[in-house]
């Protein structure tokens, strides 16, 4: 039998090969001055034999092939590529230089986007069973933190920047954690009862949700930006407001901004699962005599589940991202990092910001369709 | 009814305010403090507003076409192929925060307006690709099946029967896409690209707060106006297809 094309793998290949031919990473002298780009074999002392055998597999992947094989071939080229940036980056950096930095260039960024794109596909084929799927993604979260933790990438531009702060960065992430947790929390407490009080209010839902979609149009940065004087003024002149953490700057203010856009997804969620459920279910449940608070605890509450899990992805998610926006009002998180490097045109800086809120999001996401997948299974 | 008198008042206000900015400085002067100038003058307010409102459009016209071509393409038969990885990169592309796409563009693009129009334009590509996609794999079988009957090529059942069918999601995924580039172009000022976060940021700076609510309100009203007049075109374009 003649092996077929595979279409999706040309796609990956091209992107592949494009990453090769370019430069892998940038040598720069200091942090902030343009580097020199240097492809892989200009790199590593044995950067030809790798160059090679990448492309194999990239041009080999144009080929039809068992979707376990490409996902294998896959990961071990990311691997591949994460692993050659770090020995780049060491065998680069001359000893005792603590200003040089050896930062990922077009190369890299292209080759690790071919194999993302060849898993990402090898996966959607496979289309592996629910517990198979957290198997995968806690292989990958488990796999990047031994990465990390190994100090083979510790020579990359954005791993000596997170080594000169690893203090501030722990506090960051901590903050950033508190934001996006900490909102969700707060619109769960207070948008679940109004979703569910708006159930049973038919004549307030319209005006109620046309406001809350208001709110979701206004910019981030303004909302942000008009919760400090409104929280400065309450925490001046409201008596014990400031004894109650209520303050104008800090993580305060942009923890309400988050908090006021995560409550229409959960309010009309809300509302969605509950009109969602069968009228027969709910005429049954009334029919066995079950009072108004056991019908929505024991009925409508767990039936509605899939839909209140999608609302808590869709505003994690967003508020992971939002709460890069609460670094440029000093209110910390990742965002510190991102403005604090765009200003100094230090993109080291940008990308110890930008890498670990994008990774935060993407788990988060994947995580809770996980959970949406397997509770629509159970309702 | 309501609704509608509100919207044409918001969108006079807007106009009146763009128009002359002083005239309200009355309006702005108690959210100053230390006799700072209840309004921006660095730039006039309406050609920021100019600039950003074509840094949106161009943004999100140039990724409803891309997105629009894409999802016709692996909907056809020539590209099934990549329907799986597309569904994959549409779902997992948009956990990308638009802030970080944006802080990302820079080190490729430069400062100014390129890198945050290349950012709205890779993150407006993702709603508009996922509404186009609903829309044309969720076609009622039966019209399909009588499009087909009729003797029509692909070519004109793909013109004359699915796009129709899928106008309304893929203006909702318009919609989106507009709203948040308009989000996040203000954002944008913050890589030196001429936006109306200008006056926000210079706000912050300043802790001006006339300047803050300017900058919000302006870009806030003009999103609402967009939100509203893309969900009366999907109303219409509902009511084409017969779904009132």
């Amino acid at each position: 039998m003649r092996p077929r094309l595979d279409r999706p793998g040309l796609l990956f290949a091209i992107v592949g090969l494009a990453g090769l031919a370019l430069p892998l990473v940038q040598f720069k002298p200091n942090r902030i001055v343009p580097g020199e780009g240097l492809t892989l074999p200009a790199a590593l002392p044995w950067g030809w034999p790798l160059l090679l055998t990448l492309a194999a597999v990239l041009v080999a992947g144009c080929l039809r092939w068992p979707s376990v094989l490409r996902l294998g071939a896959a990961a071990a080229g990311l691997l591949t590529v994460l692993l050659a940036l770090g020995a780049a980056a060491t065998h680069l950096t001359p000893p005792d230089d603590t200003l040089a930095r050896v930062a990922p260039a077009a190369g890299f960024w292209l080759m690790a986007l071919a194999f993302a794109l060849m898993l990402a596909d090898a996966l959607a084929r496979m289309n592996p069973a629910l517990w198979l799927r957290w198997l995968i993604l806690a292989g990958a979260v488990a796999s990047m933190g031994v990465l990390l933790a190994s100090g083979a990438l510790d020579g990359v531009s954005v791993m000596r920047e997170y080594a000169a702060r690893q203090d501030i960065f722990l506090r960051e992430a901590r903050a950033h954690l508190t934001l996006a947790f900490g909102s969700l929390t707060l619109a769960l407490l207070v948008g679940l009862p109004l979703g569910v009080a708006l159930y049973q209010a038919r004549r307030l839902r319209g005006p109620v949700l046309s406001v809350l979609n208001i709110l979701q149009t206004i910019p981030s940065l303004a909302l942000f930006g008009v919760m400090i004087p409104i929280f400065g003024w309450i925490a001046a002149n409201v008596p014990g407001a400031a004894q109650a953490g209520v303050a104008g700057i800090g993580l305060f203010p942009a923890l309400v901004a988050l908090f006021l856009y995560s409550l229409l997804p959960v309010v009309s969620n809300t509302l969605t699962g509950l009109t969602g459920v069968n009228p027969a279910t709910r005429e049954a449940a009334i029919g066995l005599g079950l009072t108004q608070p056991q019908l929505l605890v024991q009925v409508l509450i767990p039936l509605a589940l899939p839909v209140l899990l999608a609302a808590v992805r869709i505003v994690l998610v967003q508020n992971i991202g939002l709460a890069v926006i609460a670094g440029l009002i000093g209110g910390g998180g990742f965002g510190t990092f991102v403005f604090q490097g765009l200003n100094q045109t230090a993109m080291d800086l940008v990308l110890l910001g930008a890498l670990p809120t994008i990774a935060l999001a993407l788990i988060a996401g994947i995580a809770l369709d996980l959970l949406v997948r397997s509770s629509r299974r159970t309702a | 009814m309501i609704g509608r008198v509100l919207l044409a008042l918001a969108a006079a206000v807007l106009v009146a305010f763009l128009a002359s900015p002083d005239s309200f400085a009355a309006v702005f002067e108690p959210f100053t403090r230390n006799n700072a100038p209840p309004i921006y003058r660095q730039t006039p307010l309406w050609s920021l507003t100019l600039s950003h409102l074509t840094l949106v459009a161009l943004a999100v016209v140039a990724s409803t076409v891309v997105a629009l071509v894409l999802a016709v393409l692996v909907t056809r038969p020539a590209g099934r192929e990549f329907l799986p990885l597309a569904r994959t990169i549409t779902s997992v592309g948009q956990t990308f925060p638009p802030v970080a796409v944006l802080a990302l563009a820079v080190p490729i693009m430069g400062f100014g307006a390129g890198p945050t129009l290349v950012a709205l334009f890779l993150y407006g590509l993702l709603p508009v690709f996922e509404n186009t996609l609903a829309g044309l794999t969720t076609q009622p079988p039966n019209v399909t099946e009588a499009a087909r009957g009729m003797g029509l090529t692909p070519r004109q059942r793909l013109w004359q029967v699915e796009l129709p069918l899928a106008l309304p999601v893929i203006l909702g995924g318009m919609r989106l896409t507009a709203v948040i580039s308009l989000g996040t172009a203000t954002i944008g000022s913050t890589v030196a690209a001429r936006t109306l976060g200008e006056v926000i940021i210079a706000g912050l700076l300043s802790a001006n707060t006339a300047f803050v609510l300017q900058g919000g309100l302006v870009v806030g009203i003009i999103a609402v106006l967009i939100h509203e007049g893309f969900q009366a075109l999907e109303r219409r374009a509902r009511a084409r297809i017969g779904q009132a």
